[in-house]
This record gives C-alpha cells, structure tokens and sequence, in this order.
C-alpha cells in the first residue's frame, strides 16, 4: 500500500466524540500515524509478518495502519472502554482482524512474542511520568522493536532514560513531526496548537522477546 | 479474542505467582476465517505454550489438536498447519470470562474484549 492511500484510508477512521482529558486523549492524525507505520514497514521491515501491539491505541489509529500494512497480528491494548469500542468499530468497518484488550499498560502482565510496539503515548504533562511508564513497558514487551512519539522538547530525557533504566540498545530519533493539537478540551484556549514531536524507534536489548 | 492473544496474557493480580495460562469460561465463541498463511504459522510455533493453547481450544469446543506438543516436523503438514490456524487466529471467544488460575478472579470478556482492569487492592 503506497503512502497516500494508508494516509487517506486513515483518515476516514471515526475520532473520539468526548475525549477524556485525564488520559490526555488526542487522537493520533493520519499523516503522522502514516507516516509513522510506513516508515517502520518500509525502511525496517518491523511491520509486515510481525506480531504488532498499539498501546494506548485509543480509537486504534496505529494498529489499523499497522494491519493494513500487513502485520500478522495486531494486538490493541488501552485502558478506556470507550476508546476500545470505538477502536473496535474503526477496525470492522474496515474488516481488520484486530485483537483488543482493555487494560492498564502500567499493569500489564505479558508472556511474550510480540515483535513490534507502536505507541502514541500520553505525553504525561496530565499525569506526569506516564510517558515513561509507557515506554518503559513497551521495551520489555517487544522483541525488535518500539516506535513512539514523544515531546521534543523531551527529547534529552527519553533518551537518556531508554538508553540507561529501560534496556533499551538504541534510541533514535527519525524525524521531528508537527502535532496538530486540536481545540478538543475547554482549557485549549488557542484552536489549534502546532507542538513539535519526535518520532522515535527504540532497539530493545534482549532479542529474546520473553515476556515480563 | 482470538486464542493467540490468549496465549500471551497472563492474570495480573499483585501478588499472583503463576497467572498463566487464563481459563476459559464460554458464553459465545464466533468463528471468523482469516487467510491461511503458512510462513506466520511456522513463525510463531516455537513461541506458542502448547498445553496452554490444547487447553483453550478444547474449552472453545475444538479438540483436534494433538494433546502433546508436536515436532516441528508437523509443521510440513497442510492437515496440522490449517488446524493449528483454525485455533489460533479463526476462533473468537466473543462473550465469557477468562480466569485466573490461581486466584479464581474473573476477568470479564465482552463483545470480544477482555478486561483485565485491576481493582484498588489488586495493584
């Protein structure tokens, strides 16, 4: 599937209605979700025939684009049941076999082989440190490898703390997108804010894939 | 949830030694077909818990998988690989519970999604 068309079949997904503020749900837009599962498919070869897990998938944006991209199977993880809903409907209007599982990333227990985590993870600034958590958690699942957004103006902190508390191999930034932030919450009092956000792969450092 | 995802989840509970594998309680299993691909079968064989998996299906109502953990030489068999398939990726426990093993907890499973949310005093 080329580039646009993922965009343009991303982009006819269903968004929240009534995003809750406390999980600091901002949909993840179909030009960075794009863009960020054709560059794991296309210059790494993490997409296609893996096993793939969206955390946080919220209304499931990645693990669709991940499916479309021909992952084997995709396992969609969020703790909010009407993010999952959503997500579900998302995935059968578009006939993708997506597994969904309701829970806490931060309590996950997990037995083992998935190759590829994809995340859009809050960005902890409700919650502080839930980025962290998220990321931390995602390298011990994964056998290959993470993709994850996170702000840039975090971007010496991630990487120290991938790179020295979350085994993580290597810690790259790919690019640096522009979040469009839409008036979602009352509190925006701009209509739209441009933030700037790194798209980052994770290597973690056990090729194992054994679980926690 | 297909018996695949089943296959990697465990009980969460704070303080449960062995979570795995999850029993199935079935109100509703769905079957929906899924192409047949061969390389991704032989691919996540050697990752897959056996005993875990025969348990599952057989409490899905399938019994046709071999109790014993198969060679891998199986694996050459179209017989074996579309069974193998069938359990893994086509049967959907849409409505039931899984089950810690160890705790007896309940983790609902609705419309196909289970919920392992965690109370208070399970963290």
């Amino acid at each position: 599937m080329k580039l646009k068309q993922l965009e343009s079949v991303l982009g006819d997904l269903e968004q929240f209605s009534n995003p809750k503020v406390e999980l600091e749900q901002y949909p993840t837009g179909p030009h960075i979700a794009s863009r960020m599962l054709y560059t794991a498919e296309n210059s790494f070869g993490d997409v296609s025939n893996k096993v793939v897990a969206d955390f946080g998938c919220g209304c499931g944006t990645l693990g669709a684009a991940a499916t479309l991209l021909g992952a084997d199977q995709v396992i969609a993880i969020d703790i909010d049941s009407d993010s999952l809903e959503l997500a579900s409907e998302n995935a059968a209007d578009l006939e993708l076999d997506i597994d969904f599982v309701q829970c806490d990333i931060r309590n996950l227990e997990w037995r083992g082989h998935v190759d590829t985590v994809v995340m859009n993870p809050p960005f902890g600034t409700r919650k502080k440190g839930v980025d962290m958590d998220f990321l931390s958690m995602a390298l011990k699942v994964a056998s290959q490898a993470v993709y994850s957004l996170h702000k840039t103006s975090t971007r010496e902190h991630v990487k120290k703390a991938a790179l020295r508390d979350f085994n993580a191999s290597s810690a790259e930034v790919l690019c640096e997108l522009r979040y469009d932030v839409p008036q979602l919450y009352k509190f925006h009092k701009k209509k739209e804010v441009d933030i700037a956000v790194d798209l980052w792969r994770f290597v973690p450092k056990r090729n194992l894939g054994r679980g926690i | 949830m297909r018996l695949l995802t089943h296959n990697m989840l465990s009980s969460n509970i704070k303080g449960v030694a062995n979570g795995f594998p999850l029993l199935i309680e079935v109100e509703k299993v769905i079957e929906k077909q899924v192409d047949f691909n061969p390389d991704f079968l032989k691919n996540i064989f050697p990752k897959i818990e056996w005993q875990a998996l025969v348990q599952a299906s057989r409490s899905m109502g399938y019994a046709e998988l071999p109790e014993e953990s198969p060679e891998s030489s199986m694996l050459d068999s179209d017989d074996f690989l579309m069974k193998f398939h069938h359990v893994l990726l086509e049967l959907h426990l849409e409505e039931g519970a899984l089950v810690c093993p160890e705790t007896g907890r309940k983790f609902p499973v609705n419309k196909g999604i289970p919920n392992m949310l965690l109370h208070e005093d399970e963290v």
